[in-house]
């Protein structure tokens, strides 16, 4: 087994009394394309929220790469280690047009005084011209972002993800919004990128899931702990998985 | 037959070159630039209107064309013009509505003005060493924290270093606790209220309600005299159009653009690796410096510093002429700040009584009818011309 590159143990995190993660365990692994799926309020985006710094949990810990204790640190070192997230509704820089979101993305330094006398150089040039065709929005680099669509936003704020290099991507529900062509090229990218970097992907859409799970690991979280781990069809065919589906509330 | 430049094709896309296919989004650079045209055009009235209030003016005042008062009234007008920039660095650009600028502005005042009180000499009324509200509220000695102000230099680095560190502070406190939008505004307000209350009592020993006036000279020169009025105008002028192409050069850096981000979408920012919170505390000091030089420019054209200066209305009126010349933009805080201004001098004199609500009603035009301001009118005619035209060639 490779090593893992996030280390998710015994963690809770607790809202006003409702317990939106509770004893959490999950590995990712160097490489690895891991899909999240669960029921409304089963806790994903929290997980996220968790991993990414933007709240922190009240027990357990989060590990990162070589011991990186990720609950000391906020979004922006969390970010500068290499876990670049994407949001459920994409954001991305409406009033900045595709080209300078994708400068602000490129890796590099991040200081107050570096950026006064940045300069782009034509590897960072490069870099963007070609994460822009990648994701087929060349065409649309000096566009002002918020003037996209909607699947081409979720787009961009991929390709600006990759403009990070980062070494985790957290990405949620990144196909939402698309037609079916979209969001299969969606599945096909992300696929491609697996290897390169680790993903984890909260997804709703089965077509979509089935895509991107053909070789991987699909995670089922309800109430916030895992429920059941393993290939898309053993899941699919856990029946705890479809009463949690399609019998709620009926058994308990 | 064959036409010298050839139609934009897919082969041009690679090159950097604004491409025809783009329509009207076609920056020649990697960052933000408006079109060559639009460019050519504000480099123009900018060096216009550059030439004028630097070169012109006092040209003209030189030769006896422009009155003494009219030159001193400018001068004012541009000291306001450097606190609006102030207020938009903030505000249009970063997203933080400020609504204690004028306490800058006025610490700038301040600082300065302790300088001229103590330039004063035996010239006051009690013809004392010490200034005259001291010697009136029965002391004999100046204050310790009063003597290096007899340096002019002293006093000059004070005008920074003052609002520099108080806003670092501030900043500091506010940004590290997350504080944003209405708490921020809220909050800036609390501060230059409680210091106007704090400046109002006569034991900070800095003038109480009365404040500082009834200066003699600067530099050894005669404050009032045409001179050095003139020369008071002219520094205000260079640094207004310093601070003008210094905010111009910063749009159009890595700077600007996460600046803008911040105020677009902070989280994108902080998930993007940057330190929202170190680029707001930069852009606050840095504010609050521009805020402080325009005081300090302001006392001695005005020749009085009090502390109704600092009350929350006097940066709300701020707010105003950045509204209504046009937020987010280079040019429009200063039309504001200048156009308002000449139109307070005319309203208060016509209708004294009215021009609150004419300064209020003129607000709400603005935000109803004009969200772009003043500066957004010639792009609405230019708009609206371009499609009276095409409708005109259809028929």
């Amino acid at each position: 087994m490779p090593h893992p590159i996030l280390n998710v143990e015994d963690v809770s995190k607790t809202y006003d009394g409702f317990k939106a993660i509770s004893n959490l365990n999950f590995y990712l692994y160097e490489g690895e394309l891991r899909t999240v799926i669960g029921p409304n309020g089963a806790g994903k985006s929290t997980f996220f929220d968790l991993i990414s710094g933007r709240a922190k949990p009240d027990t357990g810990t989060l590990r990162f790469g070589d011991n990186t204790d990720l609950t000391r640190l906020n979004e922006y070192e969390i970010s500068r280690l290499g876990i670049g997230r994407k949001f459920q509704t994409p954001s991305v820089f409406v009033e900045h047009t595709v080209w300078n979101n994708m400068v602000l993305s490129l890796a590099g330094s991040r200081g107050v005084f570096a950026s006064l006398f940045q300069k782009l150089d034509s590897t960072g040039r490069d870099r963007i011209d070609e994460l822009l065709k990648l994701v087929r929005l060349h065409d649309k680099r000096y566009w002002k972002s918020g003037q996209l669509a909607h699947g081409e936003k979720q787009w961009l704020e991929i390709a600006m993800l990759l403009a990070m290099q980062p070494r985790v991507l957290l990405l949620d529900e990144p196909a939402a919004g698309m037609t079916d062509e979209e969001t299969h090229r969606t599945g096909e990218l992300l696929l491609s990128l697996a290897g390169k970097h680790s993903l984890i992907v909260i997804e709703h859409d089965m077509a979509f899931v089935r895509q991107i799970a053909r070789d991987g690991t699909v995670t089922v979280l309800h109430q916030g702990s895992v429920l059941c781990e393993g290939h898309f069809d053993e899941v699919q065919s856990n029946p705890k998985v479809r009463q949690v589906y399609l019998g709620r509330g009926k058994t308990t | 037959m064959s036409s010298p430049s050839p139609l934009p094709s897919a082969a041009d896309d690679n090159d950097q070159k604004p491409s025809r296919l783009i329509g009207e989004h076609v920056p020649p650079t990697p960052y933000h630039q408006p079109p060559p045209l639009r460019l050519r055009v504000e480099i123009a009235l900018v060096a216009a209107i550059a030439l004028l209030l630097v070169v012109l003016l006092p040209l003209l005042n030189l030769h006896g064309t422009v009155s003494d008062f009219t030159i001193n009234l400018w001068g004012k007008y541009l000291c306001y013009a450097l606190l609006a920039l102030s207020v938009d660095l903030l505000w249009g650009y970063t997203g933080l509505l400020s609504l204690g600028q004028a306490l800058f502005f006025s610490l700038g005042g301040y600082m300065m003005g302790m300088h001229l009180m103590l330039m004063i000499g035996k010239l006051g009324q009690y013809k004392s060493d010490i200034p005259d509200f001291m010697v009136f509220l029965g002391h004999t000695t100046l204050p310790d924290f009063w003597k290096p102000f007899q340096s002019f230099p002293f006093a000059v680095a004070m005008v920074f270093l003052v609002p520099g560190i108080l806003s670092a502070v501030f900043g500091y406190l506010a940004f590290r606790s997350r504080i944003k939008g209405v708490y921020f505004s809220i909050l800036t307000q609390a501060l230059t209220y409680g210091a106007a209350l704090l400046f109002f009592r006569n034991d900070l020993m800095m003038g109480g309600n009365n404040g500082f006036t009834d200066f003699k000279t600067l530099l050894g020169a005669d404050i009032r005299s045409p001179d050095t009025l003139r020369v008071l105008y002219l520094s205000t002028a260079v640094v207004l159009l310093s601070v003008y192409l210094g905010r111009r050069w910063l749009s159009n850096t890595k700077f600007g653009l996460v600046q803008q981000a911040v105020r677009d979408g902070e989280n994108r920012v902080l998930f993007s690796g940057y330190a929202a919170g170190h680029f707001k505390l930069f852009v606050f000091i840095l504010s609050a410096l521009i805020a402080s030089v325009g005081g300090a420019l302001y006392v001695g054209q005005v020749g009085i510093i009090n502390p109704g200066e600092m009350t929350p209305d006097k940066s709300l009126e701020a707010v105003v002429w950045v509204a209504v010349g046009g937020r987010a933009t280079l040019f429009g805080p200063i039309v504001g700040a200048i156009g308002i201004n000449a139109l307070k001098s005319y309203a208060t004199r016509a209708f004294p009584d009215l021009w609150l609500i004419i300064l209020g009603g003129l607000f709400i035009l603005v935000v109803l009818f004009l969200p772009g301001g003043i500066v957004s009118i010639p792009g609405k005619l230019a708009a609206a011309w371009k499609k009276f035209r095409t409708r005109n060639n259809e028929t």
